[in-house]
């Protein structure tokens, strides 16, 4: 009976064929490590944040004069409204944390080498989409905050020569921010931009299976058939999908298929991580005051400026480059390079050698200066901007662009370790 | 080494986030969210006292009455004097634009006051009014100069003032100041005050995130069963691999 089910869906769409192709046949490679984790970790904080998102929308009155009550409301009156919205903005956080760490992990491993340059691409088009994602769902609650993060952040648009003024009048639909803003932010919210961010992720996932998984080792699964026996490899052991082998050409080397291998790996990884996400809902739900700044539980006054507006955390280390630049117009260009350098890093990095694991020590630790820049940059972003502190945001602002002109210099002829035969 | 720095940044950060607030150093409020009658007791502070001017426009009574463990009939006639049905907000009736005039800012309102400020900061607020007759109401704070609000605990407190001692510094005498203290005049004792100040705060921390002591007891079943299903995940895990390895 389910036999005919399937075969009678099967002749009019070929979804087993796919669910082969992309789950139960795909050759993913066996040393995948920790790192591996934040991939479908990303996944499930997206379905998280629409899930909640959506509820949160069936109580939320996107007004000016209606917002922060509502909120209240689902906090106090809708039953188990505060766990919705705290898995949402914990959500939020936990997004930033995840994406960060997978970004990390594509940078540690030459995740972003050829042939994965456009897989890499997507991923920063995803990350790009999630920022404004999260600073237009950043002013819905309409706290004090939200309404002056909001205004130090639209206004970094404004100093675009000859068209800033008129773009921010654009953006804001208002001359200040107000109800106007509030709405169109709303509409994008929940709508524009979460459609825009599944679309990515799907073609992310789907420029991922076409070039196959990158690994720690950093070398290919897949090889060219030459008929040459291949000692121990547990890839024998399996059937992949024809689409990767091409019809015998190709052989597949210590890889293993992603289903049932990796989705009960990724469990361990999914509990491990609801471990953490719901310790902070249940227990510390503002984040130490990072996640919800204390300042967002009055409503918004645009008659009464905060002592200190700070971003949120995840946007801090770009907030940080902003301001360590003495110029309005330089400043928003070098956050801008910040992001667009990472963007660049396929053609930056010219190392034939992907992993870090193999790469030079001079590499290795041009990361770390990279790791440390970048934290360091987060922590200053919250600060106020002291003139110790402005001067160590503009060492770490060097230190981070120095990463990329130090890769593209040392890559061309690195001193590299051999690469393995075989995954490790 | 990574681990050093990471230290010391948080360090740095929190140390920095420390010196953005009030100069005044804060005593720690002793609260206890699970005293239901510290909280009826804050209720009452807050309903004779505060009420007048400050709203908490987003709580209603009802749920007020049923996270403290009142009947309705009971905290509608002993509470709830602003309310028409127990599912009104716990609004006050007072001008908002003359408060704002007379006060020179309008009261702002304590729903979530707690959330804001936090309960060491309000706790020490309380107790930090002093006399000073340049001001228009008589009264100044430590925590929050120049403050437009009026020491509406006064009757309890009685008159509190900025106690000062004769001490030798360097050889010299000096006044030193040593503290608020109070001429004695009020209901309470200092400990009583004290005491009634931190059941008023307890009660604005539970105004603040209603939702706190269930958030908490289903927290620590949702950990519980995450760490079970861990276990079982990790195994299943382990049983799968064992064909790769």
């Amino acid at each position: 009976m389910f036999k005919n089910f399937m075969s009678w869906i099967e002749y009019r769409m070929p979804f087993m064929e796919k669910m082969n192709l992309h789950v139960m046949q795909y050759p993913a490679p066996k040393n995948f490590n920790f790192w591996y984790f934040f991939g479908s970790l990303a996944m499930l904080v997206l379905v998280n944040q629409i899930l909640t998102g959506i509820w949160l929308t069936m109580n939320f009155v996107p007004s000016a004069e209606g917002a922060f009550a509502s909120v209240e409301y689902i906090m106090r009156d809708v039953e188990y409204g505060w766990l919705l919205r705290y898995m949402h903005s914990t959500g939020a956080s936990a997004f930033f944390v995840v994406v960060y760490l997978h970004m990390l992990r594509g940078m540690m491993y030459g995740s972003y080498q050829k042939p994965r340059e456009l897989l890499w691409i997507f991923g920063m088009l995803i990350f790009l989409v999630l920022m404004a994602e999260a600073f237009m769902g950043y002013l819905l609650p309409w706290g004090q905050m939200s309404f002056w993060g909001a205004q130090v952040i639209i206004s970094i648009f404004g100093v675009i020569p000859v068209i800033g003024d008129d773009l921010t009048l654009w953006i804001r639909g208002d001359y200040v921010i107000s109800g106007a803003t509030l709405n169109r932010f709303f509409a994008l919210h929940v709508i524009a931009l979460p459609l825009v961010l599944v679309v990515l992720v799907f073609l992310h996932i789907i420029a991922l299976h076409e070039v196959g998984s990158n690994n720690p080792d950093g070398i290919d699964v897949k090889r060219e058939n030459n008929g040459e026996k291949i000692e121990n490899n547990v890839s024998d052991k399996f059937t992949f999908h024809q689409y990767f082998t091409k019809g015998g050409k190709k052989i597949i080397v210590d890889a293993i298929p992603f289903h049932p291998y990796y989705t009960v790996k990724d469990i361990v990884g999914v509990v491990g991580f609801l471990f953490i996400f719901c310790f902070v809902i249940f227990f510390a739900p503002e984040g130490g005051g990072y996640f919800l700044e204390p300042p967002n539980f009055e409503p918004a006054n645009p008659m009464k400026t905060p002592d200190h507006i700070a971003p949120v955390w995840y946007f801090t280390p770009f907030y940080a480059i902003l301001r360590a630049v003495p110029d309005q117009l330089f400043g928003a260009i070098f956050m801008f390079l910040a992001i667009l350098f990472l963007a660049l890093l396929p053609w930056l990095d010219r190392c034939p050698v992907r992993s870090v694991r193999y790469r030079s020590t001079l590499h290795k630790a041009n990361l770390i200066n990279f790791c440390i820049s970048f934290v360091a940059l987060g922590v200053l972003g919250v600060l106020p901007a002291t003139p110790f502190y402005t001067l160590l945001a503009q060492i770490f602002s060097f230190t981070y662009f120095a990463y990329f002109g130090l890769l593209w210099f040392y890559s061309k002829n690195e001193k590299t370790k051999p690469l393995p035969v075989r995954l490790s | 080494m990574i681990k050093k720095l990471f230290t010391v940044l948080a360090l740095v950060a929190s140390s920095a986030a420390m010196a953005a607030g009030s100069t005044v150093p804060l005593d720690k409020a002793p609260i206890d969210l699970t005293d239901k009658e510290s909280l009826q007791r804050g209720a009452r502070i807050f309903q004779n006292y505060c009420l007048g001017c400050h709203q908490m426009e987003y709580q209603r009574y009802s749920r007020t009455f049923r996270d403290l463990g009142i009947p309705e009939d009971i905290g509608m006639e002993t509470l709830g004097f602003t309310a028409n049905k127990v599912g009104d907000h716990i609004k006050n009736a007072a001008p908002k634009a003359d408060l704002a005039n007379w006060f020179g800012a309008a009261p702002p309102d304590l729903t979530n006051v707690a959330r804001v400020r936090g309960p060491d900061w309000l706790y020490t607020y309380m107790r930090s009014f002093y006399a000073d007759p340049t001001r228009p109401f008589g009264v100044n704070n430590e925590v929050f100069p120049m403050v437009g609000m009026p020491h509406v605990l006064q009757e309890l407190q009685g008159i509190p003032y900025k106690a000062t001692e004769t001490r030798l510094v360097d050889g010299v005498s000096t006044e030193v100041y040593v503290g608020i203290k109070t001429d004695g005049s009020g209901e309470l004792s200092t400990e009583e005050y004290d005491s009634a100040v931190a059941d008023l705060v307890n009660y604005l921390e539970y105004v603040g995130e209603p939702s706190k002591l269930e958030s908490r007891s289903l927290g620590i079943k949702v950990l519980i069963f995450l760490g079970i299903f861990f276990i079982f995940a990790f195994l299943l895990k382990k049983e799968y691999w064992r064909d790769v390895h």
